[in-house]
């Protein structure tokens, strides 16, 4: 089991590291504390141990407070263990319009993790945010990076069932249309003339 | 309907290739050296013509913000900055995310063009976090760029340097205000400044700054490249140019379009969106503009137009031009509500009124959902958003009480039959039970 009472960036997050600081001015390299600290989370099974946080500091100059605070005003960075499929599942209004409840009854099912929990094999944690920005995509779902939309109940347990079996469904529109288009085909874009 | 010859963004379906090769397709990158060539002045002078107004939700006039910045005969040794907010988070917008995955290479090339207009070496590209995939297009397209020569030290061999760096977010709504997002930059929490100094005089690192939103910046090379009068011969007066208009909720084709500014709203939704779900008549209301403009009910929808000074005529606002559509089947009362609790969620905590206040009216319209109130409530709520509504650093505070106000203007007799019908049943509307409010 990994030990999150030490930590430091792997050999190719070094690198990582040294590039990110690079793109802010001389003496600005505070600047790279939020890309440093989710490439530490990204490192960190999905979360942000104190020793994560203190070693971001460390290489920043920081004042290890100002670091907390930041790791802990952004929605984003997780503060305790989550499981390996973080499942966020978007609950403002335009989701909600086509049915974001019913994702969650869903989620609950599957999970068996009601909204903050993570499941008792550690597979899933659960939690509801606000909107994910797909809006004309909705219902939608985050789960880990990818954006899962145009949900419905059954094609999103079929995502979940599919992650519980360790394979990987494909992000994006589950109904197969490219982007924002309307589902029904293209109003504009399509011919030459619109 | 716009022809395909007048569209801005080409491939707003990523139908095509989204990197460098189908970008130069579409005309991206075409002598972008002779835009630059017309010389900073010429260039704020025709974005000014064009009347363009920021596409971020203000609506301010883009050219007059770049004028903001300091000219070359004045210009002290601070390195000035664009900053392009690419932030999207206002609840039904979803217009960013396209041209970032699918057209990054029209706004890298909005980036040089309108940077070398506010004589800036340098943007950065702040993108909310959780667009994970967009970001990797775009740091694709940067790399792309920079390898071709259209950025760099000697940016399409203008002799200009121009830097373009992504900069990730990690999950904030209210670092889509332009000072939080610069404090974000900064590597602190998102907390928005006091203004002024603005931006321009003291912004990125202490130094002259602009900041624009993604589609802003995107249209630039465009209006330079078709000439101010081609621009701003779409929609009219005051309300210019083309915008792309995000259509989500109870439609049946939700879907993302650029459109000529000033299009009726119920055109829109019926040309693009495939009409409202059951047909105009089962419509109930539509938010114009995101989430912060209030509510509209469909008599006013009836005609209304899709443009800034359309949509303020009726107390509301353009904002991003995210039209959110709710039909009759549609808890209003819950709709709203939940946009409360999405602006109690992402107060910063700065401003007390805004901190308290947010939370207040969420329980408030809680107990206006299940109807467990009193009338003088629903006047206790108008009041208490009056008391919020600009006595805060910023403008979340707004945003997050004009939703409700819309509501009472318009659904009041809504609100009071729920509360009515409790009192006299007593059963048929349960309380909702909610996460507790910290």
């Amino acid at each position: 089991m990994k030990d999150f009472d030490q930590f430091e960036f792997t050999e190719s997050g070094k690198e990582k590291v040294k590039e990110i600081i690079s793109f802010y001015p001389e003496g600005r390299q505070q600047s790279a504390v939020i890309p440093l600290l989710d490439l530490a989370q990204n490192e960190s099974e999905g979360w942000l141990p104190m020793a994560a946080i203190e070693h971001v500091a460390d290489l920043l100059g920081m004042a290890q407070i100002r670091v907390l605070e930041v790791a802990s005003f952004y929605s984003m960075f997780n503060l305790k263990p989550v499981g390996k499929y973080f499942v966020q599942l978007c609950r403002t209004t335009p989701c909600w319009l086509r049915g974001s409840e019913s994702l969650k009854e869903t989620a609950e099912d599957i999970t068996g993790c009601k909204p903050g929990e993570t499941s008792s094999d550690g597979l899933f944690t659960l939690i509801e945010v606000e909107c994910l920005g797909a809006c004309c995509n909705a219902p939608m779902v985050q789960i880990n990076n990818d954006y899962y939309e145009d949900l419905t109940q059954e094609s999103f347990r079929e995502v979940l069932e599919l992650l519980k079996r360790g394979e990987k469904p494909s992000p994006g529109s589950v109904v197969g249309r490219k982007g924002s288009e309307p589902v029904n085909g293209r109003s504009v874009l399509s011919t030459d003339k619109g | 309907m716009l022809t395909v010859k007048d569209r801005i963004f080409k491939n707003l379906y990523g139908q095509d290739d989204w990197n460098l090769k189908g970008a130069l397709k579409r005309g991206v990158w075409d002598d972008t050296a002779s835009l630059l060539s017309l010389g900073r002045d010429k260039l704020i002078n025709e974005i000014k013509e064009s009347g363009l107004r920021g596409r971020g939700g203000a609506g301010f006039p883009t050219g007059m913000k770049w004028s903001f910045m300091p000219k070359d005969d004045n210009r002290d040794d601070r390195p000035h900055y664009l900053v392009v907010n690419a932030d999207e988070s206002e609840p039904g917008t979803c217009k960013d995310r396209e041209i970032l995955r699918y057209d990054p290479h029209l706004l890298i090339e909005g980036c040089l063009v309108s940077g070398f207009a506010m004589g800036a070496n340098a943007a950065y590209i702040y993108i909310r976090g959780e667009f994970y995939s967009e970001a990797s297009h775009l740091r694709t397209a940067i790399e792309e760029a920079y390898e071709y020569g259209y950025i760099g030290d000697n940016a399409c061999g203008s002799g200009w340097k121009f830097d373009v760096y992504l900069h990730r977010g990690a999950g904030a709504y209210i670092c889509g205000e332009e000072t939080a997002l610069l404090e974000s930059l900064e590597g602190k929490k998102g907390q928005p400044r006091l203004k002024p100094p603005f931006p321009a005089a003291c912004g990125l690192y202490g130094c002259p700054t602009t900041v624009n939103n993604v589609e802003t910046i995107a249209v630039a090379p465009t209006i330079i490249r078709r000439g101010a009068s081609w621009f701003n011969g779409f929609g009219r007066e005051n309300n210019t140019g083309t915008k792309i208009f995000s259509i989500s909720g109870h439609v049946n084709n939700p879907c993302n379009v650029e459109e000529v500014m000033g299009i009726p709203l119920r055109e829109l939704i019926d040309k693009h969106a495939g009409g409202v779900r059951g047909g105009w008549a089962n419509l109930l209301a539509v938010i114009p503009g995101g989430s912060s403009p209030p509510c509209l009910p469909k008599s006013i929808c009836d005609d209304v137009l899709m443009d800034f000074d359309s949509l303020k005529e009726q107390n509301s606002g353009l904002g991003t031009a995210a039209v959110i559509v709710m039909d009759k089947s549609t808890d209003i009362v819950e709709a709203i509500s939940r946009l409360s609790h999405f602006y109690r969620h992402e107060s910063c905590g700065q401003c007390t009124p805004c901190r308290e206040g947010m939370g207040w009216v969420y329980r408030v319209m809680q107990r206006l959902v299940s109807g467990e109130a009193e009338i003088n409530e629903i006047d206790m709520l108008w009041e208490l958003t009056k008391q919020i509504e600009g006595h805060t650093i910023c403008a979340l505070a707004d945003g997050g009480v004009w939703p409700v106000q819309g509501l009472i203007r318009h659904f009041r007799p809504e609100l009071e039959r729920r509360i009515v019908d409790r009192k006299t049943s007593n059963t048929n509307l349960t309380s909702k039970s909610e996460a507790a409010v910290l």
